[in-house]
């Protein structure tokens, strides 16, 4: 081999291009063709997965118990009152009864659920500062939080911009009737509801020797009705920026119509296996004004399984792609044996 | 006289200019200028939609490469100039020539290039003769000679004289005339008129003259040559201009989407945003929904800007840079003769190599060798020499002329039985060669013993008489009165009685000699039609013999000449030489005196035979022609030469075949003569065409299969090739290699120029180089076809991919408010052009391969979807668009459908912005690396790398900027903090990716598969025979012979020889027509 190159190079003396595959664009290469068998047999394949995989997702979207209940609609009183912001101060309770036709067992989450609030909107999205969030003391009045920065005396709000300033705050209770008399409190979790990543590293409140004083120097946003080190009082490790309704609200949305996780079940006493059937009422303390701007409110009871929850789109999405890709499979086929023209090798 | 000095300024930049001019350079070019406005539009920050970085890093990104391709160009530019720069000529002192100035005497050597326009001053040879070669300025392939002023020829080589030498010319402006000089020189208060004969012009070879000195006229611009070189255009590609174009619409596609989505943000936001704003707060900023909606039109203008690709272009130049390289070092395009490889000396225009649809070529030196051999006689009656063919078998052993020592070690011929009739002593073969030994007007100078030099006006005479003195009748030197020849050892000196010069009319020359021992005799050479004419009629016989002979000659494309002697007596004789005596000093009409004095004698001459002078071709240039023919290219030969030698040319190539019936030549003088030929022609086709000269022209030229123009000058070739440029609208190709092709190189769309000989001009105007014209089959059809595939695959997938990439946006924006978000992470944003989708796409553009190289070669046909710009067009765009906007719709309303109102399924989020930016981005990640997948048909191992590269890529990006490290260091740069573990860790997420590739991807391979199913193209059908291992039924490439030979008569290379000067040292006239010849094709008038 050496022998011959070296050969290769004396018969090339100077300017000769050297022979090797890739300046002669001879790298050994695979070349893969459509061909009949691939192609029919990728689209039955592909399609039969697609209809298996659809039907399994429909299956468990199906086994989801779920309930929504409009309070927007129902608590109009509420909604009424809090079209006029002049309002904000005045307490608006509301309380809503349902009836559980069937158990919901294993994890059943509460949500609550926006229509018509774009928090994907630019300028509304844009509109925080994360270094404030991670309990960096940063110039707020750089930053994108924009016109919720400061107060005219110059106080910083903390935390700063239009997200934080909306911040859900209805608060929403559940109670169970085990009969006409007596009712309990159904048990939620308020925290472990928001990622790990976002609880643990995203958010992080100020360093000082408490919370209160952390935040000293700032103030609350103007919508906001107590402070952020007032979030949670309970619990100290769900207040401040680290308060999980804060941060699920600040993990702003894709779309105008969406679901926030409010609360988990605490599974203890009567309800160790999830809701049992039975009458409900939610009480609602109603602050978030919705009707203005042609909004609602749900709330939403619901258990999941592997592929998340209720939404059968995604089955149905595959079911018919699946279909469609066996029965142009199909076509394909019929195509390829009646109608192709006679493979003619070379005339001129 | 202006003082121009002799330098051609050709690079543009210096190490210190670079920056600034190509910066400038830069932002000239229009999309350049667009980005850089959409960066100012970043910078305010009511519009801003994006951060300024996703602009400038791409934008930093391109300039970069342009920056860095501009200046390897330069670079390579300066280099290639330093071989002409440091020519050294000797003028009294030496000095570089590029420094040479009118007014200058410079000194000339044997074989040089003349460097400037020169006035003739003096020479070595007697009567201030030169010779030059001009095959550089006209293709001619002839001597031709010069001589000065005898008043300056008296100043020889003194030079102290010359250094005084204080003449004036005063002479025309610069012109394009070659043939033409007018001018009177003032000197010694005499005035003396100068004319063509007087000069010497840039571009010529001084030939067979030890040493010659001129003053120099014009130098540098101001020379004829450069006059004629036609002004340096800046070439660009119809791709380029269907990219443009393109460009300008997307442009206004864009405009449109940003206004849809900005009347669509007025409305939103007079609906429902009036009610949002108390979240927002921003009416103090935006009072009025029509204000709102102006400034989402920028800030959609900015999101939606990568429809217009920042990359596009500078994929496009690596692209070219790339093939550019592989043109430079392919092995097969290199010549080891020359130690040249081909090499490209523009980059931008490899993709229409593979559009081609007229080539025009030059003859000598081209598609000829400028070589004539001596390849078969025919000897009273019998031939000998081996068919042109066949020889070329390696066992044929050439005759061996060693028992000559004055043998041209160079000469071959392949038939023995020559030598032996020559040493059997038959008579008429030795009267044959004696002829050839005194018939011709060459001179010889003996410069060493047995070193014999023959100085000679034509080649095909060189080619006669070198053959006589191989096969030992040695032409050793003659005076004004003798000839001296060797005889088979023997000296014998021959009295010369009279040349009787070739002329165009004569088509023949004869000499008359006196043998040694008192015989006189005749001996004439010529154009068998002529000769045979004036044959005794005892030659019956032997004619038809000969005849047919001359047929088979001609049928291989030979030029040849018939031989004839005749016995003369003394007395008639000198009756005939009274005759000749009177009608030389006859004053007026002299010539027509001398040509009935000529034709007096030249009758009832003995047939000796014929000779057969081969032309050499280059290479390989019939199979060439033939395959590029196969490909539809039309082949138009433009030469300066005169019609005969070009139609023989246009034989023995197989440009014009026997098959060919009708060959229509327009040979006229004036612009009506030639109108009335075309009429005429068109009568003939039954074709009544009204309109200008040049319309009908063309017309009739493109219907012809092949078309061959002699006697044209440099301008008028490169106005032939305006011409087809204008009126068809095709893709040119120009290639030659003397400097008498600079213009048209330079006009066609394409020029090449062949390189390794010793003229550099055309090379250095051309855009290809290399070193045989064979080679211009594998550029255009593996290169070419190549280059054109890929650019045009490679154009498709990017404007698809970006469309799919951008259009998101805009669906995004109906769920969004019209408020200009995007959906995707700003760094996504960033990097997918420049990272992401790059890669793959860019290394489909360098190694895709459709079919291999050898195919491509043999299924000609294969060429055709190029010229008829198939792969890539307006409507290829639209399909492109499309589809892009299928993917994108896929690519948003999957996850919109999938996402809406829903929890993932650990009931935390799944449905939040940073999660569905993240989704999104990697469905399309995933879905333009499957496309590209489909769409590469050549995976090599650099492919496999980048698509699977990329991915791997993507989503380590996607991990680190995800990443907790880099957000506690810049929080507010990157939000997305553990987003891509969250959300990837989703089964949802995945099954969305899943869904959205196989939507966006199954159409693509039913259309396909469907298309080459049921409609093959003859891509598809090549591929198909190699996976079935199948040999061709037919092959496309089939050899071309001529069956049916045709008589070729014109022979002669010749102009009116030295005849005259030998005999009197006085200098001649040429003169010079300029038309064009058509030939016409049979096969067309069958087609019709």
């Amino acid at each position: 081999m050496k022998n011959k190159n070296s050969q290769g190079a004396q018969e090339c003396p100077s300017r000769c291009p050297d022979n090797s595959a890739f300046k002669q664009q001879k790298l050994p290469a695979w070349k893969p063709k459509l061909t009949a068998p691939s192609v029919l047999s990728s689209f039955f394949t592909i399609g039969v997965f697609c209809l298996l995989m659809g039907i399994c997702i429909i299956l468990s979207a199906r086994s989801v118990k779920e309930i929504q209940i409009n309070y927007s609609d129902i608590c109009l009183s509420c909604s009424k009152l809090r079209e006029n912001s002049s309002n904000w101060d005045k307490e608006c309770n509301c309380s809503v009864h349902f009836t559980l036709q069937e158990n919901m067992l294993g994890d059943v989450f509460m949500y609550y659920r926006l229509q018509n609030f774009y928090q994907n909107h630019r300028r509304y999205a844009l509109s925080r500062s994360d270094a404030q969030l991670l309990g960096q003391d940063v110039n707020i009045e750089n930053s994108n939080c924009a016109p919720f920065t400061t107060y005219p005396n110059g106080t910083p709000m903390a935390p700063c911009g239009a997200i934080a300033n909306s911040m859900f705050n209805d608060s929403i209770q559940l109670s169970y009737h085990l009969n006409s008399y007596t009712a309990i409190q159904v048990p939620w979790l308020k925290s472990g509801n928001s990622w790990w990543s976002d609880k643990n590293v995203k958010f992080r409140n100020p360093t000082s020797y408490n919370l209160s004083s952390a935040f000293a120097g700032t103030t609350r946003p103007p919508y906001w009705q107590k402070p952020a080190y007032l979030l949670d009082e309970e619990d100290e490790r769900n207040n401040g920026y680290i308060n999980d309704d804060f941060i699920i609200w600040m993990r702003v949305s894709a779309f105008p119509t969406f679901r926030n996780l409010y609360r988990r079940l605490h599974h203890t006493n009567q309800f160790a296996d999830g809701l049992p059937a039975g009458n409900y009422t939610f009480h609602i303390t109603y602050n978030f004004p919705v009707t203005r701007l042609k909004g609602k409110k749900q709330v939403v009871l619901s258990t999941i399984t592997w592929s998340g929850g209720s939404n059968l789109f995604l089955g149905i999405a595959y079911t018919v792609s699946g279909a469609v890709t066996v029965l142009a499979g199909f076509i394909i086929t019929a195509i390829h044996l009646k109608l192709r023209k006679k493979k003619t090798y070379f005339q001129r | 006289m202006g003082c121009v000095n002799n330098r051609i300024k050709t690079s543009k930049y210096n190490i210190l200019t670079f920056l600034p001019v190509n910066l400038f350079e830069q932002f000239q070019r229009v999309a350049n200028a667009y980005f850089l406005f959409l960066l100012i539009l970043q910078l305010i920050p009511e519009i801003s939609s994006l951060s300024w970085f996703t602009t400038i890093v791409p934008l930093m990104v391109v300039f970069t490469i342009t920056a860095v391709k501009d200046a390897t160009d330069d670079c390579v530019s300066i280099c290639s100039k330093l071989p002409l720069q440091s020519l050294q000529q000797s003028i009294l002192q030496n000095e570089k020539w590029m420094n040479v100035k009118p007014g200058d005497v410079i000194k000339l050597e044997n074989n040089t290039f003349v460097a400037a326009d020169l006035l003739l001053l003096s020479s070595s040879e007697p009567h201030g003769l030169c010779y030059i070669e001009t095959a550089e300025l006209d293709g001619e392939t002839n001597l031709k000679v010069r001589q000065a002023l005898p008043v300056t020829s008296e100043l020889g080589p003194d030079i102290r004289r010359l250094a005084e030498f204080d003449g004036v010319v005063v002479c025309e402006p610069p012109n394009n005339k070659l043939d033409k000089f007018t001018g009177v020189l003032f000197w010694k208060d005499n005035r003396y008129s100068l004319n063509n004969e007087k000069v010497l012009l840039r571009g010529c070879v001084l030939r067979n003259t030890d040493w010659c000195f001129g003053m120099v006229i014009f130098a540098g611009p101001d020379t004829k040559l450069m006059q004629n070189s036609g002004r340096t255009k800046f070439k660009r590609t119809s791709i380029d201009r269907l990219m443009n174009t393109l460009a300008l619409w997307i442009f206004g596609f864009l405009v449109c989407m940003g206004i849809i989505l900005a009347i669509g943000n007025s409305i939103w936001e007079h609906q429902v945003g009036a009610h949002f704003r108390i979240y927002l707060f921003w009416n103090e900023v935006v009072n009025s929904s029509v204000f709102s909606g102006f400034l989402t039109f920028w800030s959609y203008i900015i999101i939606l800007n990568s429809v217009v690709p920042i990359s596009l272009y500078v994929s496009v130049e690596v692209i070219r840079l790339g093939h550019s390289y592989f043109i430079n070092w392919d092995r097969k395009m290199y010549c080891p003769q020359k130690d040249t490889p081909a090499e490209v000396r523009t980059t931008t225009l490899n993709e229409e190599l593979g559009q081609i649809e007229y080539i025009f070529s030059d003859k000598t030196g081209t598609i000829t060798q400028n070589i004539m051999t001596f390849n078969k006689c025919s000897i009273n009656g019998k031939t000998y020499g081996k068919s042109v063919f066949i020889n070329v078998l390696p066992k044929t052993v050439p005759v061996d002329f060693s028992f000559n020592p004055l043998a041209d070690r160079k000469f071959q011929f392949y038939d023995h039985s020559l030598i032996e009739s020559i040493k059997l002593g038959d008579a008429m073969v030795h009267e044959f060669f004696r002829l050839l030994s005194l018939c011709h007007t060459v001179m010889s100078e003996e410069k060493n013993a047995g070193e014999l030099i023959y100085q000679v006006q034509s080649p095909d005479e060189g080619a006669l008489v070198t053959a006589a003195r191989n096969f030992g009748f040695i032409f050793k030197s003659r005076t004004p009165e003798t000839i001296t020849v060797e005889e088979m050892g023997k000296l014998v000196t021959y009295q010369l009685l009279a040349i009787l010069d070739f002329n165009n009319i004569r088509k023949r020359m004869s000499v008359i000699v006196q043998t040694p021992d008192g015989q006189i005799k005749l001996y004439c050479k010529g154009a068998d039609t002529i000769l045979f004419e004036r044959l005794h009629p005892s030659n019956e016989e032997l004619m038809s013999l000969t005849s047919d002979h001359l047929e088979e000659f001609a049928g291989e494309g030979l030029r040849t000449l018939a031989l004839a002697y005749k016995n003369l007596t003394e007395e008639h004789f000198k009756e005939w030489f009274k005759i000749l005596q009177e009608a030389n000093t006859s004053v007026d009409s002299r010539n027509d005196y001398l040509a009935a004095a000529y034709e007096e004698i030249e009758k009832d001459m003995m047939l000796l035979g014929a000779t057969a002078i081969e032309d050499k071709l280059q290479e390989g240039v019939t199979e060439t022609i033939a395959s590029l023919s196969l490909a539809n290219i039309k082949i138009w030969v433009l030469t300066g030469d005169k019609q005969e030698t070009a139609m023989n040319i246009g034989y023995s190539c197989h440009m014009l075949t026997d098959t060919m019936n009708e060959i229509f030549i327009v040979a006229s003088h004036t612009g009506m003569e030639v109108r009335e030929e075309l009429r005429e022609y068109f009568a003939l086709q039954a074709l009544a065409l009204e309109g200008d000269l040049e319309n009908e022209f063309v017309e009739v030229a493109c219907m012809c299969k092949t078309v061959i123009c002699c006697r044209v000058t440099p301008l008028q070739k490169a106005q032939v090739v305006e011409l087809v440029k204008k009126h068809r609208k095709a893709v040119t190709l120009a290639i030659g290699d003397g400097a008498n092709d600079i213009s048209m190189i330079k006009s066609a769309h394409i020029g090449i120029g062949i390189s390794g000989e010793e003229g550099m001009q055309a090379v250095l105007a051309s855009d290809y180089s290399f070193a045989q014209f064979r080679y211009l089959k594998r550029l255009l059809l593996v290169h070419g076809r190549w280059s054109y595939f890929r650019m045009c695959k490679f154009l498709c997938y990017f404007f698809y991919k970006n469309f799919a990439f951008t259009l998101v946006h805009f669906w995004f924006g109906f769920f969004c408010g019209f408020s200009a978000q995007t959906v995707y992470d700003q760094w996504f944003i960033t990097l997918f052009n420049i990272v992401y989708a790059s890669l793959p796409v860019l290394a489909m553009g360098l190694f895709d391969q459709d079919v291999n190289e050898q195919n491509s070669m043999d299924y000609a046909k294969l060429y055709e979807p190029g010229q008829l710009n198939l792969l890539f067009n307006k409507r290829k765009f639209f399909i492109c668009i499309a589809h892009g906007l299928y993917t994108s719709f896929a690519l948003f309303f999957i996850p919109y459908g999938a996402f809406y109102n829903t929890a993932g399924e650990d009931g935390k989020h799944i449905a939040d912005y940073q999660s569905f930016a993240v989704t999104v981005a990697t469905s399309l990640v995933i879905v333009v690396s499957v496309q590209i997948a489909l769409d590469t048909s050549y995976w090599t191992a650099i492919n496999r790398f980048f698509i699977l590269g990329s991915i791997a890529v993507y989503f380590a990006i996607l991990f680190t900027m995800h990443s907790d490290g880099i957000f506690v260091i810049f929080p507010n740069h990157f939000p997305f903090v553990g987003n891509a573990r969250n959300s990837l860790s989703q089964i949802s997420v995945w099954l969305v990716i899943l869904l959205t590739t196989v939507v966006s991807v199954m159409p693509v391979i039913t259309f396909q598969f469907l298309k080459e199913d049921l409609n093959p193209t003859l891509t598809d059908q090549v591929w198909l025979n190699l996976i079935m291992k199948q040999k061709p039924l037919q092959n496309y490439m089939r050899r071309v012979y001529r069956t049916n030979s045709r008589r070729s008569a014109y022979a002669f290379s010749h102009q009116e020889g030295f005849g005259e000067l030998i005999t009197s040292g006085k200098n001649i006239h040429i003169s010079q027509y300029n038309y064009f010849i058509l030939l016409k094709s049979g096969a067309f008038l069958k087609n019709c």
